[in-house]
């Protein structure tokens, strides 16, 4: 073979390489922008970028306001109490996401079906995208990424998100880079160990970072469909369970399941979280406002 | 062969293979289904879920019993066993399997066959040799062939019915030289015959005789015959008590030359009776272009009856010199020639013109002299063509100039003047007599009578020819009658009159005769053999043994009189003999024979022969065997949850549907939905088999029927969709027809009702819905589908709308007819070429009829669609234009349908204006 004919295959391959994974961002990105407008923030106040000199509420001062913090002029209007002057909270918030992209997440039960990993995928960016456009910093726990705004931090993102892969089964929790009083979405569908969830989450929490448990789940793995000796494997192949009989197992399977979820809802409660489960059967903007949401419901 | 009772094996050592039954058995239990692997990222949460129970690590009893089954079967299936309920009696010995082989054999020779078939494996298998003889074929000397039985087996197939009866005393002599001993099972077809008793008694001599025979009746139909101005054909049955009804079919030549059933007729047998006349009574048309007469139903020899000439009856033109003696018939120059023609021919009468266009067989001329030039010529080229020219001397012809100098094409031989009398008052001699007819002459073997004397005739100019041309001459040698060959045809000329003025031949017998055999007139019953001495008959075609008629090939003549006096056999096969007269049809059963059932002595076993007597079971048992799997594979398939919950009923039904394998029952016409139609005008749309077509379709129609609603006084019914394979079709005015890429082709029957809808003045609307450009070769796929559709359609030439056809006028004015597509070419029937501007008028005098199909691909159907609510159910076109585009189409839809149901009523305003002025005056 010629030295030529060599370079060339090497370029064409470089080349078909590039595209392969090239080809991930426009669609993902895309699906992700559309999926971003469906969900049209308004319900509060965060629209843009802003000094927080936005008119709020006033309330009755109460021991411990500052005096500087009196609005006098509304105050001067009644008889005897003092007003403080609120303003819409306008601060800037940093949201870190973290993404199951383990193996286990790479499952559809049907060609017709995303798999979870592409619905968590899919969820992110456009909650990254919408985050965004609220003017928030958006980062990946993934990748370490840390929360920033702008395009060029959209599209870290897009590439973090689309190329990132885990090879374990199920991944451990990232979020001990995520600074404190930051907030944190976690994608998962939570099937491994619940021990490293569980410290992820309270050490987040105790470091003031609220957040969002979000379990991606395949419809299968909520039906259990299944019958006849069946040798169970996961995705990784480092689980395996053989049955004789899988349609005895569905109950206790299902109860299983709703115990992990009641377990799951339990500590997100205790942390202050929130948490809530999505198929990826049903469409992903109902997830994506929820997610959205319940970043926003405090405020 | 290993026998079990009535059960046998052809391959018993595989039956071994039944005790390895149980090992199957206890490996199969022991060995669990296979598990299948699953991806299941949920199997953390199984982890350290154990069965409940661990019994179902065996196959389950009811699916091992089903595997133990089919592999039974297979093992049986495969040692070939063979059911044989009948228990023959298995001799030693040489046998003999002796056939009638007759054509009343010919019906149920395939169950003989399989009879016979299954005696040879059985003397096969006890090692008998065999001899196989047919009586109706005999070996030439009388030594059994005998041979193993194998061996004949597969000659048996070489053996068929012959159409005739075997030949008593030939059989009898063969019979009476055979040594030896040997036993027989004698096939005998069932009739009388007066040799079968001795037979019976040499058969006997030598051995067991066992005799079978069918027990359904013999029948067989006789030739027919004229009686009463009907054809009658005489029906025999060999048992007076069974089959008392039969049909009998006439078949014969369509005007086209094609051969077909041209009457039927039920025949009754009286009871206790053996025989039945079939009458029939058809027109002469059809009665001359018959060809044989069947029992319908049954293949035999004896079951056809072959027509000849004696049914046939030649058309006959006469034309005379004058016709105006009225009163003296017995003087009229043709009365004797009619009342000699009249029971065997037709007659016609007229103008040499209006002759010659009926096409007569023969046109006999009574003292005719000459013709005028047009008529000399039509009639010259009738003869060419194959015509008798028969003409008679007279006064006229003996006193015109004709033929003198040169020979005239119209007659056989030059004329001298004059002619002569012979034994009249004013001339001398004795009136001549007839000579006796040469071998050369057609009329060899007619005995001449003494009294035929001629007294006057027309005397020929000697010529190098004329001897040749003589058929018949008077004692002294001077020709009587003359004959000349021209093209196809001949002209034949008798120097006498054709009545009693020259000649008492015209009052003889003879005079008949001559006629028939000149084929001018056609005998009414079979010639007797004096009729046919002297003439040689071919086999034109002939007849087999199963009744069916084929080309003879060349076979020697045979003699006239054989064919009257001999029954058929080997060397007088039967079949339809062509002879210089005509053709003489000979039957296989004969008018004087008799059937009656054969009678046997009580000491002789007589069976039936059965369809099959063994039952091979190999096939059913491993068809069992495949089905017993299939069902375990599904089972086992269901037992290890391969097969999804949904998909196990659907794979149930799957297998009964297998089981059954049987089409589901034609679906029923729907005549409440016909009844409904048909009292209203209802729009109709062909189910092209794709769900989304037929639904645009359906809602295009219900939007159109709206619009007619909204805007004419047409109020049609809610569209319907129309199976073309199973719908009747008449009652709807008219038919969308979407065309898809993947319709099936419609039957044959299918396309014969589309065709008669055509005709019956339906019209169809085909729509490609592809916008491509239709015509010239070119289009899409739709377009190539639709010019496969339509190639069996009734499709007369078209031609794009042009722009005076009444579409563009019968309810709005148009000349665009877009649908969701505004392609421009529309192709309806093409206009007569001659179609003529109408005078004041702005478009042509069309043609009368509707056009039977409108052509077009502009998906109509989607523009006029609209929901239950009324709204389009599909954009078209852009914005405002695009609603003009859509008003269009209603309005070219609402024109198609007046054009429908009102034809070319608008076109008929061009006679408005003759109309108005006829009634001003």
């Amino acid at each position: 073979m010629s030295v030529a004919q060599a370079t060339s295959s090497t370029t064409a391959q470089l080349r078909r390489e590039a595209e392969t994974l090239a080809e991930k961002f426009p669609p993902l990105l895309a699906s992700a922008e559309r999926l971003a407008a469906c969900v049209m923030p308004g319900e509060h106040g965060r629209r843009r970028v802003g000094t927080g000199d936005e008119f709020w509420q006033y309330r009755p001062s109460s021991a411990g306001d500052e005096i500087s913090m009196i609005d006098w002029r509304r105050s001067a209007r009644s008889d005897d109490a003092l007003f403080v002057r609120e303003k819409e909270w306008q601060a800037v918030q940093s949201v870190m996401i973290w993404l199951d992209m383990g193996r286990s997440m790479h499952f559809s039960s049907s060609k017709s079906l995303p798999s979870k990993v592409d619905m968590a995928r899919r969820l992110a960016l456009a909650l990254a995208i919408l985050l965004m456009r609220g003017g928030e910093r958006v980062g990946l726990a993934n990748s370490g990424l840390p929360p920033r705004n702008g395009h060029a931090q959209l599209m870290r993102l897009n590439s973090a998100i689309a190329e990132g892969e885990d090879t374990t089964d199920y991944p451990v929790p990232e979020l001990a880079d995520a600074p404190a009083r930051t907030r944190a979405v976690l994608l998962s569908d939570f099937l491994g160990d619940l021990e490293p969830v569980r410290q992820a989450v309270t050490g987040a929490a105790d470091r003031a970072i609220e957040g969002v448990l979000l379990q991606v789940l395949d419809p299968q793995e909520e039906a259990f469909p299944f019958a006849g000796r069946t040798v169970f494997e996961s995705m990784g192949g480092t689980l395996t369970h053989e049955t004789l009989k899988a349609d005895e197992l569905r109950d206790r399977y299902l109860e299983r399941l709703a115990d992990r979820k009641a377990e799951l809802w339990e500590l997100a409660r205790l942390a202050g979280w929130q948490f809530n489960v999505c198929r990826t059967g049903s469409p992903a903007s109902a997830a994506l406002l929820w997610l959205y949401m319940a970043l926003a419901r405090e405020h | 062969m290993w026998a079990l009772g009535p059960l046998a094996f052809a391959n018993p050592w595989l039956l071994l293979g039944l005790p390895l039954l149980p090992i199957l058995w206890i490996l199969l239990r022991t060995v669990p289904p296979a598990p299948v692997r699953r991806l299941f990222p949920g199997v953390a949460l199984l982890l350290g879920l154990a069965d409940d129970e661990v019994q179902t690590d065996r196959t389950p009893w009811w699916l091992l019993l089903l595997r133990m089954l089919a592999v039974a079967a297979a093992i049986i299936g495969f040692a070939d066993p063979v059911l044989t309920p009948r228990a023959d009696t298995v001799r030693e010995g040489p046998l003999l399997l002796l056939f009638d082989g007759s054509w009343a054999d010919a019906p149920n020779w395939s169950v003989r066959n399989e009879h016979v078939e299954s005696l040879l494996g059985e003397a096969s298998v006890a090692g008998r040799e065999t001899a196989v003889v047919s009586l109706t074929d005999l070996p030439p000397r009388p030594v059994l062939p005998f041979r193993s039985a194998r061996n004949w087996l597969s000659d048996l197939p070489g053996v068929g019915p012959e159409p005739w009866m075997p030949d008593g005393p030939a059989v009898l002599s063969w019979l009476s030289g055979l040594d030896g001993r040997f036993d027989t099972f004698w096939f005998s077809d069932g009739i009388a015959q007066d040799w079968r008793s001795e037979a019976l008694a040499e058969l006997q001599e030598r051995g067991q005789v066992s005799v079978f025979e069918s027990r359904h009746p013999v029948l067989a139909l006789k030739p027919a015959r004229i009686g009463d101005g009907t054809i009658q054909v005489p029906v025999a049955r060999s048992r007076s008590n069974e089959t008392s009804a039969v049909v009998v079919v006439a078949h014969g030549l369509d005007p086209g030359g094609i051969e077909r059933q041209l009457a039927r007729v039920d025949v009754e047998f009286p009871e206790g009776e053996s025989e039945a006349e079939a009458g029939l009574s058809l027109p002469p048309e059809l009665t001359n272009r018959l060809t044989r007469f069947e029992i319908e139903g049954i293949r035999s020899a004896g079951a056809v009856s072959l027509t000849d000439d004696s049914l046939g009856r030649h058309e006959v033109a006469i034309i005379a010199a004058r016709e105006e003696r009225e009163g003296s018939r017995l003087l009229s120059p043709t009365h004797y020639l009619e009342q000699a023609l009249r029971p065997g021919a037709d007659l016609i009468r007229g103008s040499v013109q209006d002759i010659v266009l009926a096409s007569p067989d023969v046109i006999a001329m009574a003292d005719v002299a000459s013709l005028a030039g047009s008529e000399r010529n039509a009639v010259e080229q009738w003869v060419r063509d194959g015509g008798l020219l028969l003409r008679f001397a007279g006064p006229r012809l003996a006193a015109s100039d004709i033929g003198r100098e040169a020979e005239e094409v119209l007659l056989p031989v030059r004329l001298r003047a004059g002619g002569r009398r012979v034994g009249g008052a004013m001339s001398w001699g004795e009136p001549k007599r007839l000579r006796a007819f040469s071998a050369a002459s057609p009329f060899f073997g007619l005995t001449v009578p003494d009294d035929v004397t001629v007294s006057s005739q027309v005397v020929a100019q000697p010529d190098p020819s004329m001897a040749e041309r003589t058929i018949a001459t008077l004692a002294d040698g001077t020709p009587l009658v003359t004959r000349k060959r021209l093209g196809n045809g001949q002209v034949v000329l008798f120097h006498v009159t054709a009545n009693a003025d020259w000649s008492n031949l015209p009052l003889s017998g003879l005079f008949v005769q001559m006629l028939e055999r000149l084929a001018v007139s056609t005998r009414q019953t079979l010639p007797s053999a004096e009729d046919l001495q002297g003439t040689v008959w071919t086999l034109e075609r002939r007849l087999d043994g199963f009744g069916n008629v084929s080309a003879a090939g060349t076979i020697a003549g045979v003699d006239g009189v054989r064919l009257v006096t001999e029954s058929p056999g080997p060397d007088l096969p039967p079949g339809i003999y062509v002879g210089e007269s005509g053709t003489i049809g000979l039957n296989a059963f004969g008018a004087s024979e008799q059937l009656a059932a054969a009678v046997w002595p009580v000491d002789v076993p007589v069976k039936e022969f059965a369809a099959s007597q063994s039952l091979p079971l190999k096939g059913p048992l491993l068809l069992l065997a495949i089905l017993v799997f299939m069902v375990d594979v599904l089972a086992t398939l269901w037992q290890s949850g391969r097969m999804s919950r949904m998909g196990a009923p659907a794979a149930m039904a799957g297998a009964v549907l297998l089981w059954h394998a049987s089409p589901a029952p034609a679906q029923e016409q729907d005549f409440e939905r016909l009844v409904s139609a048909a009292s209203e005008v209802t729009l109709a749309y062909v189910i092209t088999g794709d769900a989304a077509v037929d639904r645009v379709a359906a809602a295009g129609l219900r939007g159109l029927s709206n619009i007619l609603v909204r805007r004419t006084s047409v109020e049609p019914a809610e569209p319907v969709g129309v199976n073309i394979e199973t719908d009747e079709l008449s009652v709807f005015p008219f038919l969308y027809w979407p065309v898809t890429d993947a319709q099936p082709r419609p039957s044959a029957e299918a396309y014969e009702k589309l065709n008669r809808y055509l005709r019956a003045g339906g019209l169809i609307h085909f729509d490609t819905r592809d916008a491509v450009t239709f015509g010239n070769g070119s289009g899409g796929s739709n377009a190539t589908k639709l010019r496969q559709l339509a190639t069996s359609l009734d499709v007369p030439p078209l031609e794009p709308i042009p722009h005076d056809h009444v579409l563009t006028r019968s309810f709005y004015l148009l000349q665009d007819f877009p649908g969701r597509h505004a392609g421009r070419n529309v192709w309806v029937e093409a206009a007569p070429a001659d179609a003529l501007q109408a005078e004041g008028m702005p478009f042509r005098n069309l043609n009368d009829n509707v056009t039977p199909v409108v052509i077009g691909g502009n998906d109509w159907a989607a523009a006029w669609a609209m929901d239950a609510q009324g709204r389009p159910m599909f954009p078209v076109g852009r914005a405002f234009s695009g609603e003009r585009q859509r008003e269009i189409a209603y309005r070219f839809g609402v024109n198609l349908i007046m054009y429908v149901l009102t034809g070319n009523y608008k076109s008929d305003q061009v006679h408005v204006p003759a109309l108005l002025d006829r009634l001003g005056q």
